[in-house]
């Protein structure tokens, strides 16, 4: 039948480009998805950074609030990441467009490429309002030195890594989509309580902090304060300095187990219409 | 060759069996009704046909493959419309439809593709914004944009008002002429009986009569005759009325309110899935 040579296929990097560019339309075109994944960690960083604008025990030249604007980057990437993708993937499994694009020449691999493609671009925009409010508001410095930079660059990748795949592992969790955003959510703010972005490090338990070290949000939190705080606040933290090779492992580590965890849970529909 | 070929096919949820061995042959250009009652098994087995389920049973040929192992250059020839989409709702009609091209190797033009939808005057509006019917042309206009050979469509017209039906099955028709081969699940009969060029009717997950609109169920062959007399109301079907309209007209007794009908495809349908409960 087929006279003609047949086409090619599109690449699935092609499909997962112009799936991100849906992915990103989408996105900041839904009301709830913009205030609430998107404006949300923003607003929490206002609020706590007024309400502990006063300078940091024992380091006169930092005050309490810009070491909350550090470490809440971790907040707006858990947020452009994690819970982005959780409940993006759990309302593609309930609008039907897991099940249109299963049902086209499109790949699993697409799909996520376009994912990805939307967590890059929210999270930059993310991170870039929240250091905007950080140093307008509360008189956050961006570093000067490379080396910090090169810090920032490595943390973000990782934590963007490690949210994205756990989100899409979560995203199973969550029987519906109305109930996504309420199960995604829950351990990340609860995570933020006892890893010391909502509260500063020095007041928590020790035993929530041996509790928390063992999940990623405690290591995000400390990696970006190193980026944006002086060193001599280091002494601050749990274990006295920035620990970047353990914050690297731990994160690596994180990827690990996520990539495991998305490679057993994935699927595109619903166990129960199968 | 045919288009889709099933033998023997078996789907079972749990305990209850939901496909009970059907078999189906659909050439090119056809354009297929299965017609049932809801519960039949139409979903299943066409989800089945489209690589979307598993079965339990049965062989299995669409476009020659295997559904359960076909790739991605099976998927590009085949057009799906499935039932109750509700995706891309913040995405315009004009995006949607040139998303969904860009998955395919040689898509059709989406601006064509709208205005033959007669989704012209909506190509800039939301997908939230449409209603059912409108809703539905555009879960057709993503179906058919990749250019198929051979169509899905799951009950397509349900929810629809009379003149949005009556649209959609010109659309149809429409698509069928250029040879698309088209496989359409209905429980509206009229819908069949109006599209489709053989069916065959499901009910309880068996096929029970197969055929073309004017011929299922031996329906041609057949007249109702009904009256009125002492008795009350009569019917008899009969394949030779003749002879009973002549012993009715020589009766004593008065006969009133005489009539003589072709059995329609709705008696025919009633009696066939009334049977097989
Ligand atoms: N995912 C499923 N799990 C369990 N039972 C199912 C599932 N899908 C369909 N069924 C059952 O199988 C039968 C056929 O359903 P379906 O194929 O959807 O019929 P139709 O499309 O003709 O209405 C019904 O009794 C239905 O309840
Ligand atoms: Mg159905």
């Amino acid at each position: 039948m087929t006279a003609v040579a047949e086409k090619a296929l599109p690449s699935t990097l092609r499909i997962g480009l112009s799936r991100g560019g849906a992915e990103v339309r989408q996105f900041f075109r839904e009301r709830d998805a913009v205030v609430f994944t998107f404006a949300l960690p923003t607003v929490i960083l206002i609020l706590l950074g007024f309400i502990f604008d006063e300078p940091l025990d024992g380091a006169t030249d930092v005050r309490v609030s810009q070491v909350f604007a550090a470490g809440m980057i971790a907040f707006g990437i858990l947020s452009t990441a994690f819970i982005s993708v959780g409940v993006g993937i759990a309302g593609d499994r309930e609008d039907g467009t897991l099940k249109r694009l299963r049902g086209t020449p499109t790949t699993a691999s697409a799909y996520l490429i376009g994912k990805i493609v939307l967590v890059a671009v929210t999270t930059v925009a993310e991170v870039a309002l929240m250091l905007t409010a950080g140093v307008l508001l509360f008189g956050l410095e961006l570093p000067s030195d490379t080396g910090r930079w090169v810090t920032f660059g490595w943390l973000l990748a990782l934590s963007v890594i490690v949210c994205t795949l756990l989100g899409i592992a979560a995203s199973t969790l969550a029987r519906s989509a109305r109930s996504a955003p309420a199960v995604m959510n829950l351990p990340v703010l609860a995570l933020q309580f006892t890893s010391g972005i909502f509260v500063h490090v020095s007041a928590l338990p020790d035993a929530m902090l041996a509790v928390s070290s063992w999940f990623p949000v405690k290591w995000m939190g400390q990696g970006f304060r190193s980026v944006f705080l002086p060193d001599a606040v280091a002494s601050q933290e749990v274990a006295g300095s920035w620990e970047h090779g353990r914050i690297a492992l731990v994160l690596i580590a994180w990827c690990l187990v996520g990539l495991a965890l998305c490679l057993a849970t994935f699927r595109w529909t619903d166990r129960r219409t199968r | 060759m045919a288009v889709i070929e099933v033998q023997g096919l078996l789907k079972r949820y749990g305990r209850h069996t939901a496909v009970d061995g059907i078999a189906l042959a659909i050439a090119p250009g056809e354009v297929f009704g299965l017609l049932g009652p809801n519960g039949a098994g139409k979903t299943t087995t066409v989800e089945i046909l489209e690589g979307y389920r598993r079965r339990d049973g049965g062989d299995v040929r669409v476009l020659g493959e295997d559904p359960d192992s076909a790739g991605r250059r099976w998927r590009s020839r085949l057009g799906i419309v499935p039932q109750g989409a509700q995706d891309g709702a913040e995405l315009t009609v004009r995006e949607m439809v040139r998303h969904v091209a860009s998955f395919y190797p040689a898509p059709r033009d989406p601006e064509e593709v709208i205005a033959r939808c007669g989704l012209e005057e909506k190509a800039g509006a939301r997908l939230r914004t449409l209603s059912g019917g409108q809703r539905r042309r555009v879960d057709v206009a993503c179906g058919i944009v990749g250019g198929p050979e051979l169509l899905f469509l799951d009950e397509p017209t349900t929810g629809f008002d009379p003149e949005a039906r009556r649209a959609f099955w010109a659309l149809i028709r429409d698509l069928a002429e250029d040879g698309t081969t088209i496989v359409l699940t209905s429980h509206y009969l009229d819908e069949v009986e109006a599209l489709a060029t053989r069916l065959a009717v499901l009910s309880g997950g068996r096929i029970v009569a197969e055929g073309t609109p004017g011929t299922i169920g031996g329906r041609t062959a057949e007249s109702i005759i009904s009256w009125h007399d002492g008795n009350g109301a009569q019917r008899v079907v009969t394949d030779e009325p003749l002879p009973l309209l002549a012993a009715l007209t020589g009766r004593a007794t008065p006969v009133t309110d005489l009539r003589v009908q072709p059995r329609s495809l709705e008696d025919v349908y009633l009696e066939l899935i009334g049977e097989a409960k």
